[in-house]
């Protein structure tokens, strides 16, 4: 074998190692336990997986304009904790587009402050992670949510239902991803935020508006949270005020583990997709193996490091790091 | 006096400035609306706030130095934890039965050296592998926060040792345990980055990577040490608070990384490295601890707290682009 065709194989390995894993993984987790690919147990973790599918996909545009969101976690939080009040309020049908309308408003702040503003998109939604919390425990009075009525009302569709067999939030989660994948990749818009987290500098000299394109990714991103509380509040009914907490992190996980580049320019919704299964199948094969819950945070930040050490290393050609 | 040093005699100036606008703000504003009937600058009361200060203090003085670096620290949470459960458990192993108390500065040791241990191995990722320092600490937040779960299953570890419960809670100069702590790490590490070739090297590879390895610097090694510094100041922020309070929970310590962060670019520190201040940054916990005492003394919603930090964080952020707008790097569009 020449060596040149010793790095292709090296090269394609590593461009494709995410895809690979996952595959080696489930078979491996297959032959341990025959369980794991029962239809109804890989319709399970999609299902439980999801909600944080929808917030990723979202994030992953965010991430390829060449930005951060760190505040996904707690505005799916007030999401929630919105639908179900206002639900008791003015019933479901209004419930559900005011919360949208609310929730794509903090997004639209959020475009605006980095978008037009150029602030630092980390510092920005650490801030708003921290001041949507308070608004949520402002809205709710620190007090739990509940629907009185659960039996009387159409709102359980969302997140209890199935279609065709398929249960409702994977049908979401699909139909999502679908959508926002040839939004992506096949029109003018998904382009341009390739564009502006490549080179920004290049795009605003090739007539690109950076900051209207950063805004939309905002404003796309609050969209899927939206969708996301308003999955959570139909499956649980029911929320705490903290149920988005910690899905920030969890979220950029599975972005990053799916590929996309921090430093923006890269990522696709398909990758995304599949780093999400990866989170949501290791989880689930942990705990079928008979290992506790945390368990799979250990082996998730393993993989983590490794998933984007290959990729970086295919990319400069070698393994370690030339830091001196 | 040039223009450049008065500018950051102004930014320096900003942090206390504020702090001081919130203890007059508080304390008219507690004239009228406190439910409490004593002043809020009560010096008892001031002497606390230094005190709650002191564990994300002394985390956000390692945070200043790895931001200096341009790099960042997500999971100083997580370290704190496993720090705070080594300090507790290994008091009550069977090897040191025979140690009486004795067995305090052991644990102390075994809990520093923990987080010590946990921050080198971040910094041999982020120098070995070369991935950014964001996404090496993303991933061992979640990892070391498994490694806590594992150490004790979701109970809480929990050991009271009544001499260490006496030193936290002693007062030397009528100031706590915790403060003293707080005030001796931030005058060591200042002297650390000031006085210091390291401290140097730090604003100097944060300034510009490219020029640091140019001018001989070892960017890796660097790198590890700081990561060290910050994992040893997690752990010693750990074995202060745990001293006293005896109990840890496996959830404890999570969100710190935000709140020290916060903290820390309150205080002027720039993300992208290069630029920073630990004397700012102390600034910085000083004035978010004030603003959750105020807050609460002049009877507003202890929710509200995070609402006004994050949109004062915001607004901090946006300020400080409009004082330095450098004009000719900006790209007007």
């Amino acid at each position: 074998m020449t060596a040149l065709s010793r790095q292709k194989i090296g090269g394609v390995l590593a461009r494709q190692g995410i895809l690979i894993a996952f595959v080696v993984f489930m078979v491996g987790f297959a032959m341990a336990n025959q369980r794991f690919i029962a239809v109804d147990n890989v319709f399970g973790v999609i299902r439980s997986s999801a909600i944080l599918g929808v917030m990723a996909l979202g994030v992953t545009f965010v991430v390829i304009g060449g930005n951060l969101d760190l505040s996904v976690g707690s505005m799916m939080s007030f999401s929630t904790i919105v639908v179900l009040d206002l639900h008791d309020k003015v019933g479901p049908a209004l419930a559900i587009p005011l919360m949208f309308a609310m929730t794509l408003a903090l997004g639209a702040f959020i475009g605006f402050l980095v978008g037009y503003l150029k602030l630092n998109s980390l510092i920005v939604t650490l801030g708003m992670l921290s001041a949507i919390h308070g608004l949520t425990l402002t809205w709710s009075g620190g007090k739990n949510m509940d629907i009185a009525d659960k039996e009387g009302t159409w709102f359980a569709i969302f997140g209890q239902s199935s279609a065709l067999g398929i249960p409702m939030p994977i049908l979401i989660f699909a139909l999502l991803a679908v959508v926002l994948s040839v939004l992506l990749s096949k029109t003018p818009f998904g382009r341009k935020v390739y564009a502006v987290g490549g080179n920004g500098t290049a795009a605003t000299f090739s007539g690109i508006p950076r900051a209207r394109v950063v805004f939309m990714t905002y404003v796309l991103s609050a969209f899927c949270v939206a969708t996301a509380g308003l999955m959570q509040a139909s499956r649980s009914m029911g929320s705490q005020n903290t149920v988005g907490q910690g899905l920030e992190l969890e979220v950029l996980a599975a972005v990053i583990l799916g590929g996309a580049s921090l430093l923006g320019g890269s990522g696709t919704v398909f990758k995304t997709v599949i780093g999400v299964l990866i989170l949501g199948f290791i989880q689930n094969g942990l705990l079928l193996v008979g290992l506790e819950f945390y368990v799979q945070y250990v082996v998730t930040w393993v993989i983590i490091i490794l998933a984007v050490w290959l990729d970086i290393a295919a990319k400069r050609g070698r393994l370690w790091s030339p830091i001196a | 006096m040039t223009s450049q040093t008065r500018k950051d005699l102004f930014k320096q100036g900003a942090i206390w400035a504020f702090i001081a606008a919130e203890l007059v703000f508080f304390s008219v504003a507690g004239e009228f609306l406190s439910v409490s009937d004593k002043a809020f600058m009560d010096f008892d009361n001031m002497l606390l706030l230094l005190k709650q200060s002191a564990p994300i203090g002394i985390i956000a003085v390692g945070m200043t130095v790895i931001m200096i670096n341009g790099n960042i620290d997500l999971s100083v949470g997580a370290t704190f934890a496993l720090s705070a459960i080594v300090l507790l458990d290994s008091m009550t192993w069977p090897v040191f039965a025979g140690l009486g108390d004795w067995v305090i500065p052991v644990s102390w040791l075994l809990a520093l050296l923990t987080g010590c241990v946990l921050g080198a191995i971040n910094g041999l990722i982020v120098w070995k592998t070369g991935v950014d320092a964001f996404i090496v600490t993303l991933g061992s937040m979640l990892g070391y926060r498994g490694l806590v779960f594992m150490y004790n299953g979701e109970q809480p570890t929990s050991n009271l040792n009544w001499t260490l419960v006496d030193f936290a809670e002693a007062q030397v100069l009528s100031l706590h345990t915790a403060t003293w702590f707080l005030l001796v790490v931030t005058l060591l590490i200042w002297l650390l980055m000031t006085k210091t070739v390291h401290g140097r090297n730090a604003y100097g590879i944060g300034n510009n990577r490219e020029a640091a390895v140019n001018a001989g610097i070892r960017v890796g090694p660097h790198f590890l040490w700081n990561f060290i510094l910050i994992g040893f100041l997690a752990a010693l922020s750990a074995v202060v608070f745990y001293s006293e309070s005896g109990s840890v929970n496996p959830n404890d310590g999570m969100l710190y990384e935000l709140w020290a962060i916060t903290a820390v670019v309150l205080g002027g520190t720039k993300l992208s490295g290069g630029y920073g201040s630990i004397i700012s940054t102390l600034g910085g916990v000083i004035a978010i601890q004030l603003l959750r005492k105020g807050l609460g003394h002049i009877g507003a919603d202890t929710e509200t707290v995070n609402l006004v930090i994050g949109l004062i964080l915001i607004a901090v952020l946006f300020l400080d682009r409009q004082l330095n707008r450098k004009g000719k790097e900006e790209l007007k569009i």
